[in-house]
This record gives structure tokens, sequence and C-alpha cells, in this order.
């Protein structure tokens, strides 16, 4: 079964770089999951890529969440869980954005599901996505000052 | 005529506050709608009313810990939450859980996913005004509950599943149990059947409503019975199982009208094919054998070896005290639960705390369609495409 995943992975990457040499700059696997880091600005088109090539057909995003590295720049890592219902394959899509006003490319244009997910990192990392039509706080009130899942924010909320 | 331009919509269409109290949202939803008459010209959720931060606060507690709170996300499917939540700490850890416990929680989710899809048809049918049908769905959903009693101590928030297996070997009289529970079911299923599936009202009700075509819905990131209604047979029990699943002989049941009433056709179905795997699951689970993982540091030992074993006493302290650490690394582990694709990624930093855990959650993800869905539909039509997309709002809020 993993062997399968990793061929899958292999073809992936090797499309993608026949593409673009730069495309992806390091792979990660673990535990049998394989994941692309991507640089910040070709993400949109890597993204594009591996939705409409017919080879590759990540025709879902399943999941993007953000994780902070606090106190290592840069602080932010974008995940991006990519699936293919017809190949029925799964990779992950990882990019870094850095400092306390991160700005990365919104995958909106290129699946329109990304609109609520990149809401929510917005709204709880303060990452904000350019190319996002509706980019607004979703979970917490308008009012709300600070992106409480940062690592700096304090569990117990601010005083 | 004039038309003046307001903050939202126009002087002809006008906005109407629909929740956060309003009982078709099944729970604290508010959806602002802009109506022209009695269409809606434009809806838009507002959610967070029960927004709890448990991703936050996950990361402030050990890996075992952090089981109790994954209950209380979606609270109509806490055994498939633990379930997730274990499975993602298992593949961070590279622990093979034993066939025994597998099963067990394989049985367990399914009877899950039956209590829920009974809760969904007794409310969804309570919305659209077929009011009998609650009762009847809440009666069979107690011998369910009754069940996770007798497993766990508890009737809802179980925590049963744990990292590396379950928390109790099964009770002792859990196959009869359990056997005229999915004995009493078919016909029951029958029962509600008789009562909806050639309904002229609910068939009024539903028939053609919150339609939105399959690539619609596959670009929208949606999951689960709603997908499966628009004619793809997507199911993470089949395309990447777990569990043990490729074990078990089911069905994905699957309709091609993509509206509210393939969505009920669909759930119905599921309760059947549940049924089979349940049934299977009680002949493959053994009445000896080991429900948790051994893995020294990171399962608690036996207790019998504590009194006789320094090194399990030491070890006893140390998962209690500090916690274990997986290697650094990510993980993404998704699981079919009743409303779609349930996710877990979790990131480890090698401490006895994880860095990151997210949900990612059917509901939530599913929601945003729900826009789309009732664009140029009417209020009442609202009611019903709310109910089949089958939000969960702890699951929406987290």
């Amino acid at each position: 079964m993993s062997e399968l995943a990793n061929a899958s992975a292999r073809t992936v990457i090797e499309r993608l770089r026949s593409w673009n040499a730069e495309a992806v700059s390091q792979i990660v696997e673990h535990r049998g999951e394989t994941t692309l880091v991507v640089p910040h600005k070709l993400l949109r088109a890597v993204a594009k890529q591996c939705k409409e090539d017919p080879e590759l057909n990540f025709n879902q995003l399943s999941d993007a969440t953000c994780v902070d590295r606090y106190p290592n720049e840069p602080r932010f890592e974008l995940n991006y869980q990519l699936l293919s219902i017809p190949r029925q394959a799964r990779i992950c899509l990882r990019t870094s954005v850095s400092g306390p006003h991160p700005v990365a490319d919104s995958l909106e244009p290129v699946w329109p599901g990304a609109n609520w997910m990149e809401r929510e990192i917005f709204d709880l990392f303060g990452v904000r996505f350019e190319g996002h039509t509706d980019l607004r706080r979703i979970l917490l009130p308008e009012g709300f000052e600070g992106a409480p899942l940062r690592r700096d924010f304090p569990t117990e909320g601010q005083r | 005529m004039t038309t003046v331009e307001t903050p939202i919509g126009t002087a002809k269409t006008m906005v109407l506050n629909m929740g956060p109290q309003h009982p078709s949202t099944h729970g604290v939803l508010r959806v602002l709608l802009e109506l022209d008459g009695e269409k809606v010209v434009t809806a838009d959720p507002d959610i967070g009313y029960l927004h709890t931060g448990i991703e936050k606060s996950c990361e402030h507690k050990t890996y075992s810990q952090a089981i109790t709170l994954t209950d209380r996300m979606d609270y109509l499917n806490p055994l498939g939450n633990n379930l997730v939540y274990c499975l993602a700490v298992e593949k961070l850890l590279g622990l093979e859980v034993p066939k025994r416990a597998q099963y067990i929680r394989v049985m367990m989710v399914e009877l899950q996913r039956i209590s829920s899809h009974l809760v969904w048809l007794g409310t969804h049918a309570l919305d659209m005004g077929a009011m009998s049908l609650m009762l009847y769905c809440f009666r069979e959903r107690e011998e369910i509950l009754k069940i996770f009693e007798r497993f766990s101590g508890q009737r809802m928030m179980t925590s049963y599943i744990r990292i590396g297996g379950l928390a109790l070997d099964p009770p002792a009289a859990w196959r009869d149990m359990v056997k005229s529970f999915i004995d009493m079911m078919p016909p029951r299923v029958d029962e509600y059947e008789e009562l909806l599936t050639d309904n002229r009202i609910w068939h009024g009700r539903l028939k053609g409503v919150g339609y939105l075509p399959l690539e619609t819905l596959i670009a929208m990131s949606t999951t689960g019975p709603g997908l499966r209604a628009a004619g793809l047979a997507f199911d993470n029990r089949k395309a990447f199982p777990y569990s043990s699943y490729e074990e078990f002989e089911f069905n994905v049941p699957t309709r091609t009208e993509s509206d509210c009433f393939a969505r009920y056709l669909v759930r119905v179905e599921e309760i059947r094919e549940s049924l089979k795997i349940v049934r299977q699951a009680m002949d493959k689970i053994t009445d000896q054998g080991p429900i948790k993982a051994e893995m020294p540091g990171v399962i608690p030992p036996q207790r019998e070896k504590m009194k006789t074993e320094m090194e399990a006493l030491i070890y006893h302290f140390k998962i209690f005290t500090e916690g274990f650490s997986p290697p650094p690394g990510e993980v993404y582990q998704a699981v079919e639960s009743p409303r779609g694709e349930l996710g877990c990624f979790i990131a480890s930093d090698g401490s006895p705390k994880p860095l990151r855990v997210h949900f990612r959650s059917p509901s939530f993800v599913n929601l945003q369609a729900l826009p789309l869905m009732v664009k140029g539909q009417l209020i009442a039509d609202t009611v019903a495409a709310i109910g089949t997309i089958d939000i969960v709002l702890g699951d929406v809020d987290r």
C-alpha cells in the first residue's frame, strides 16, 4: 500500500518538475505521506497545475491549515491537503510565509472550496490571502483583536 | 423603480436574520438572508457562536489528554472524533493496533453512524413537519446509547477509543445487546421509509430542492452523503481504508439527483449498510485478545505488570505526569464520519504536547455550499437545505 502511494507521489513530483524545474523545492516523506514544499511565489501556479494536469487530477482540496513555528522564521507553514478522487490519491503541498503580517496567494481561484478554509486561517493566524474574494473573520467576532492560534497568543486569552 | 444601495442588498430586497436561535438551524447557526419577496437572493452563513478554541486547547495538553476534547466537537459522532484523533497520533508514532481492537472500533463507529443518521432523520423530518418520526428515531437511538453506556460508562462523551487501542474490554453481555439491536433495526428502517419515502408532502418539500451539480460540489470540497447523492461513490472507508475497513463488505449507496430527497435516500441506505458492517464486525471480534497495543513509554502498562516490574511502574508514572513524545513530523488522517471527510492534522515538534492539532470538520466545509444551494429558492427550502447538509454546530465551530 505504502509503495503504491510513493509511486503515485513520484509521478506527481516528476510531472511537476518537468513542467517547472523550480516547482518543488523539497520533498518530505513521513509515515507514508508525501509533502511537497513549494516556493510561496509559485504556490498558486503549482496548485493549478496539480488540478489541471490530467495525469495528476487533484480535483478537490481536502483541507488547508497553518502551523506556527514561532520563534523560528519563516514562522507560518501553510499545509494544503490535495485529493484526487478519480485516482484515489492524496498529497500535501506546503509553503512558508514569514513576518508579523504574513501574506500568501489564495487558492480560491483554483478550488473555490478554499474560501472558508483560508478565512479560518486568516481569522485564527492572521495570514492574509491575496486574491481571496471575501477575506473576513469567520469564527471569531468582528471586533476581536489578535490571532489566537499563534503560539505567542496566551491560551488563557489576552488581558 | 429606483433602487437604493444599502450595506447589504438594495431597497428592493429585504434582509432577514435567520437564527442563531431558529429551531431548524440545529444549534446556533445564523444565516443572513437577502430576500426578494419569498425568494432568497443571497445567503450568508454566520458561524462561530460555539467556537471554544479546541484546537488551541489541544496544544496545551498531552497527546492522551486531548482525547476528551475531541468528543465535544461533533457531539453526534464522538467515537468518530476519538477515532480520527487516535489514528493520527498512532500514525505519528508508527503504532500498530491489535486486530481485535480495530474491529471493536469499527463496530462502535458504525453504531455511532447509525445513531447520528437517526438524529438527522428525526430532526429533519421534524423540520419538514413530520413530527412523529422524531420520536421513533430517538427511541432507536436510545438503544445505541445504552450500548455505549455499557461499553464505556458514558452515553455520549465516551472517550472510549484511546491511543493504541480502547479504554476497556467489552462488557460481558455485549454480544446479546448488539445482536438484539441489529436484529430489531431493519424492520424499523422499513417503517421510517413507509412513513416518508412515498409521502407526497415529503416529496414536495425535498424533491428538486437544494440541487447542486456534481462539479460544483467537488469544487466546494463537499464530501459525504451530499457528494454521494450527486452520483460519486467516494467514501474514505473504501478509498483510503483505515482500521481494517478493507476486510468488510459493504456498498457505498449513491443517487444521481443531487437534491435533498436524494440525500435522504442515501442516508437511509447508509443505515442499512452500517448494520451489515456491525454484523460482520461481531463475527470478527474474538472473545479473548488484547485491546491495546504494546509500546513501553507510550501505552500505559498492564496493572499486573506494575506490581511486579520496576520499568512498568516507572513508565506508568512518566506517561501520566509528562506524557510521551512522538518524533517530529506532520500527519494527516482522514476518516469517513456520518457527515463526510473528518480529517485530523497533527504537527509534532518532538515534545510531549502537540505543536498543532487541526480538525478538518465535514460540517464546516460542507456548510460553505449552502449559499449556492439556496440561491433563487424559497425561505422554506433553505430550511430543507440546511437540514440535508447535516451540520452539527459543535463540529462547525470547534
